[in-house]
């Protein structure tokens, strides 16, 4: 039986013989090939397409405003839209070698400082949505891990996320992705060290505190391990994650296009820009309360700085919808009391706000 | 037979539910399906991430929606016991 325990398959899940399933394996293998060329083949012609369809087909001169928006969103939504699917792809496959049961395990016991380096490190690649904050929460708290540690994961988790990653990559270059991601990991580092320092354990939900240091087994479920099971793991990954973001995706890149093309260049410098100060603060502010995925924001922000706001504050606004949420922060009510929800936010917006400038001053 | 269904509304623990459904009756099991909401009933198993599903007491998977073939496969091996 054991055969059937490790199938993750959605048709065929009856018995598979060993004959059959080192068939399937081959299977897998050249079908994973296949998409891989047509891929790259896709994404190398994709330019030429776009260009032709907006110029020559849809006769638009390359000079109009709608020229301008129809060419830029015929090449960014696909554009995206693949890249998407192969980095969720990859991120997919790592995360089935990561389950919250084994970040846990690795947490547990590491001190504090350290512990913050890791929470935040293994927030990337944790495998967790929103509403799971409230148990992974309580299992953290219960073996042990300091509170500080199990923040700097929940703050990493949300904020450094692989669609965030593909849009900064697709639409910004590699550079700006890798700036993300490091700073995001410094707040998510620096927010759980200072909330760990301020010793505000007194403010957990008083039942979850009393879990504390009560052993409970650890749940043996985990992710198939064979070849199969983590390819089906990314497989599954990019059919949730892409078809749940796609329309948000067109959209924003919609939103963008028009911007894009209609709005003057500049015409935000002013109150987006580096000169005015209180442009970052107002946008972490305006960000928190505004509940988004990456999807639907970056192509929006991508558009502003076009338009003269600088990178700093639409990164920290950027920021603040993506990590900071209402309906998280609802979630995770139930297991801290609000004095330490409102330090929460407190610390992790003002680590963003910090980032902002510092963003405006070097850029 | 008794399943719980432990998870606080999110889509995914409501997939999961379907999918549970779905499976007793394919079966044609007279089966108790209830959906635990309330975190401190939630947290009496071990698990880490919602949804995740009981079967006669036993956690069978967590922070997963599993499909319905295996669903099929954790509701007969209990039933086998």
């Amino acid at each position: 039986m054991k055969t059937t325990e490790t199938c993750h398959c959605d048709t065929s899940c009856n018995i598979v013989a060993a004959e059959k399933k080192a068939g399937s394996r081959k299977k897998l293998i050249v079908l994973l090939a296949g998409g891989l060329a047509l891929w790259v083949f896709l994404y190398y012609f994709l330019q030429r397409a776009a260009n032709y369809l907006t110029y020559d087909i849809l006769h638009l001169s390359p000079g109009s405003k709608l020229g301008s928006s129809v060419a830029f969103f015929l090449y960014d939504a696909p554009k995206v839209l693949l890249l998407l699917v192969l980095i969720v792809f990859v991120i997919g496959i790592i995360r089935s070698f990561f389950t919250p049961e084994r970040t846990r395990r690795i947490l547990a016991g590491k001190r504090e400082f350290a512990g913050n380096v890791m929470g935040a490190s293994l927030g990337i690649v944790t495998p967790f949505c929103s509403c799971s904050a409230c148990p992974l929460f309580i299992g953290f708290v219960e073996a042990g891990i300091p509170l500080g540690v199990t923040l700097s994961f929940l703050i990493a988790s949300p904020m450094i996320n692989e669609v965030a990653l593909v849009l900064l990559y697709g639409m910004f270059g590699w550079q700006i992705a890798i700036l993300y991601i490091v700073t995001g990991l410094i707040i998510a580092i620096a927010a759980g060290w200072v909330i760990g320092r301020l010793k505000l354990e007194r403010y957990i939900e008083d039942w979850v505190l009393e879990r504390r240091n009560t052993p409970s087994a650890v749940s043996a479920d985990s992710n198939s391990e064979a070849f199969e099971g983590r390819i089906r793991y990314g497989l599954n990954a990019v059919r949730d994650i892409v078809g749940k973001v796609w329309p948000y995706l067109l959209g924003g890149i919609a939103v963008g296009a028009g911007i894009h093309g209609y709005v003057p260049e500049g015409v935000l410098a002013s109150f987006m820009g580096k000169g005015a100060w209180w442009s970052v603060p107002l946008a972490v502010i305006i960000g928190i309360p505004i509940y988004s995925n990456a999807a639907g924001v970056i192509p929006v922000v991508q558009a502003l700085l076009e338009k003269g706001a600088a990178l700093g504050t639409a990164l920290a606004f950027m920021m603040a919808v993506v990590g900071l949420s209402l309906p998280e922060t609802i979630i995770l009510r139930r297991v801290l009391k609000w004095q330490l929800l409102a330090v929460f936010i407190g610390v992790v917006g003002l680590g963003i706000v910090i980032t902002g400038y510092i963003f405006n001053l070097v850029l | 037979m008794k399943i719980k269904i432990l998870g606080t509304g999110c889509a995914k623990c409501q997939q999961l539910e379907k999918t549970v459904r779905e499976a007793v009756k394919d079966l044609g099991l007279n089966a108790e399906i209830e959906d635990v909401k309330d975190m401190k009933k939630i947290m009496q198993y071990p698990i880490l991430a919602t949804p995740a599903l009981v079967v006669n007491e036993k956690l069978v998977a967590s922070g997963r929606v599993p499909n319905k073939a295996e669903v099929t496969v954790y509701i007969t091996s209990a039933l086998d016991k």
